[in-house]
């Protein structure tokens, strides 16, 4: 990106001035060396956001921001209904609440080495990962529309898991006010034999191990320690997200027009939150969070039934689950009075601060656990929410590494299965249905992800607390 | 001129672009560029034929129908197709596709397509010819 163009705040804020169509500034959260690799086109997108009608405050774009559709991935914006503010399907995303999840183990390394081998083979077993892989769950009409409105909570009372799960996921689990009437036959079809998949491309399930540790006090809070073996799984809304992305993305592009918005560029579809449309969309993208929701419980009981075979001391609670492409409504202090915001984050975390009232009492003075997902070679991260990242990006951080090279060029540099011998020598080991994923996936292929988290840490959107890296991966 | 598909980089994602001598060859070049998103069209069996229709209000918006009406047939019917057939009139595409279910160890496929975006979309004369391109979320 050219610089020249962007006033810098400080050495982690630069701004986009207000000018032209702009109706607020658009603000990039970054180091000047992740200024200068990112694209230009998030300058386009980020500026083209700060257009859309009751935007408030800014248009921001994280540390790890790139080009999407419409909004840039990375792209965190909020809007007021009551000054004619807007939803967007496109500034959400087509894998609508896809996110992390940590589950603790309880377990060392020492614990974990001599059943490493085998619990990735049964790990891979249990879990259907891959185009076309389907699960062993299927829903009924009315179970279909429960699901939808009761996210993993609905998970658990099915046995999929335990009621003290729930208030370790964002929503307590449950994501309120969804309307799965708005969700299409074609959308529930699209989800009938997904549910308990992880999917494919850049979702996985990994055995991770804490390597280090930033914040002895946070870390402490949210039960990790160096050494501690944990589990991350990164995956979303499945069929059901991407068809609702697809539906309304079509319906919006007619509603904006009818509604007098002028979109520089069609994929920036949204629709007033108070017309019909955009209440629909509402209804049905929060029906899509508790699919998530919903999904990652159940891939977490299949996980837990491994574990109970395989190493039957092990117990493993929920850390915590973060969604990284939703649209909420939170309540955010901005222009002098505290006024309820639709915040749109496309390929951002939500990162509550210390004292924040959604929080659960555990983390109450830690702040919330931000989960960034890093590549399969390389390591992920624990942050905490920080109180001023209120002020700087309504409590949002970045989600991920963000792709350095094309697929294309991926699979022309590297070999699947060199791949996985290569990351096997280190210690990794890689399971996939295919080896063509796993070259498209090569850790090479990605950013660096410590860069965006020492950016976000420093720009105070949120804390380092732990560093962890993968032992065993599932992928796609 | 022959038909031909090709990929243009986007980021983390995949543009897909179809050419061919008609807008109808352009669109099922565009489809096969979908699938080698996922896989080798040529390890893809085009045994089984479906049928698809779909309509929009402008070329480009029906490209994006068209490849989306794939998305859905692929993910509900946890098929690949490597052959397609297609009819426009005006506005409106009845097509037909030719597949097989997906066989993991035999296609070794990469990655599903989520949805085809607005981004980059295209649908023009060029060059004596037709281009249909768009950027596909995977």
């Amino acid at each position: 990106m050219d610089l020249g163009r962007l006033e810098k705040r400080s050495a982690h804020e630069w701004e986009i001035p207000r000018r032209g169509a702009m109706r607020v500034p658009a603000v990039i959260y970054a180091t000047e060396a992740l200024m200068r690799a990112m694209d230009d086109k998030v300058y386009e997108q980020a500026v083209n956001v700060a257009a859309l009608p009751g935007i408030v405050k800014a248009s921001y774009a994280m540390p790890d921001a790139h080009w999407g559709y419409g909004f840039p991935i990375g792209g965190v914006a909020a809007f007021d209904p009551a000054e004619g503010g807007v939803v967007s399907a496109g500034g959400v995303g087509f894998d609508i609440s896809c996110g992390v999840r940590c589950l603790h183990t309880g377990l060392s390394r020492a614990d974990l080495a001599s059943v490493q081998a085998p619990l990735a083979h049964e790990l891979s077993r249990a879990i259907p990962a891959g185009v076309g892989s389907t699960g062993a769950i299927r829903l009924g009409e009315k179970e279909m529309d429960a699901m939808l409105a009761g996210g993993a909570a609905w998970a658990v009372q099915r046995g999929w898991g335990e009621p003290d799960d729930l208030e370790r996921i964002e929503e307590r689990g449950r994501m309120s006010h969804a309307k799965p009437a708005c969700v299409s036959a074609q959308a529930k079809k699209r989800q009938r034999d997904e549910m308990g998949t992880l999917g494919s491309g850049n979702h996985y399930l990994e055995v991770q191990e804490v390597t280090e540790v930033f914040d002895g006090a946070i870390a402490a809070a949210y039960g990790l320690a160096q050494g501690d073996i944990v589990l991350m799984i990164h995956c979303g809304s499945r069929g059901l997200g991407h068809q609702i992305g697809t539906e309304y993305l079509k319906r919006m592009a007619v509603a904006a027009a009818q509604h007098g918005i002028a979109l520089p560029d069609r994929e920036l579809a949204c629709a007033p939150i108070t017309s019909d449309v955009g209440q629909d969309y509402l209804g049905a993208m929060r029906a899509a969070i508790n699919c998530a929701l919903a999904n990652r419980q159940i891939l977490t009981h299949l996980v837990r039934e491994v574990f109970r075979r395989m190493l039957p001391e092990a117990r493993l609670p929920l850390l915590y689950d973060v969604s990284h492409n939703t649209c909420k409504v939170e309540e955010h202090r901005a222009d002098g009075g505290v006024r309820k915001l639709y915040v749109h984050r496309k390929g951002a975390t939500r990162a509550f601060g210390p004292g924040h009232p959604d929080l659960p009492a555990a983390f109450r003075d830690a702040g919330q656990p931000v989960l960034i997902g890093g590549s399969m070679g390389t390591g992920s991260y624990v942050l905490a929410g920080t109180k001023e990242s209120e002020a700087l990006a309504f409590s949002s951080a970045c989600h991920g590494a963000g792709r350095a090279m094309s697929r294309h060029q991926a699979l022309k540099q590297w070999q699947g299965r060199q791949v996985v011998n290569e990351l096997a020598a280190r210690g990794i080991l890689i399971k996939s249905p295919s080896m063509r994923g796993v070259a498209e996936e090569a850790p090479g292929a990605y950013k660096d992800v410590a860069a965006v988290v020492d950016a976000a840490d420093a720009a105070g959107l949120a804390r380092k607390v732990a560093r962890v890296e993968p032992l065993i991966c599932i992928k796609g | 001129m022959a038909g031909r598909w090709e990929h243009f980089e986007h980021g983390a994602d995949i543009g897909v672009r179809g050419r061919g001598a008609t807008r109808a060859e352009a669109f099922e070049q565009a489809a096969l560029a979908l699938t080698a998103v996922v896989a080798d069209p040529a390890a893809v069996r085009p045994g089984e034929r479906i049928e698809l229709a779909c309509e929009a209000p402008d070329d480009e918006l029906l490209l994006a129908e068209w490849l989306n009406a794939l998305v859905y047939e692929m993910s509900t019917r946890r098929m690949l197709f490597s052959r397609f057939a297609v009819a426009l009139d005006g506005t409106r595409l009845r097509a037909e596709a030719w597949g097989e279910p997906v066989d993991a160890a035999r296609h070794q496929p990469a990655v599903e397509v989520k949805g085809a975006t607005y981004t980059m979309l295209r649908v023009a004369r060029e060059g004596g010819g037709w281009v249909a391109q768009t950027v596909v979320d995977v």
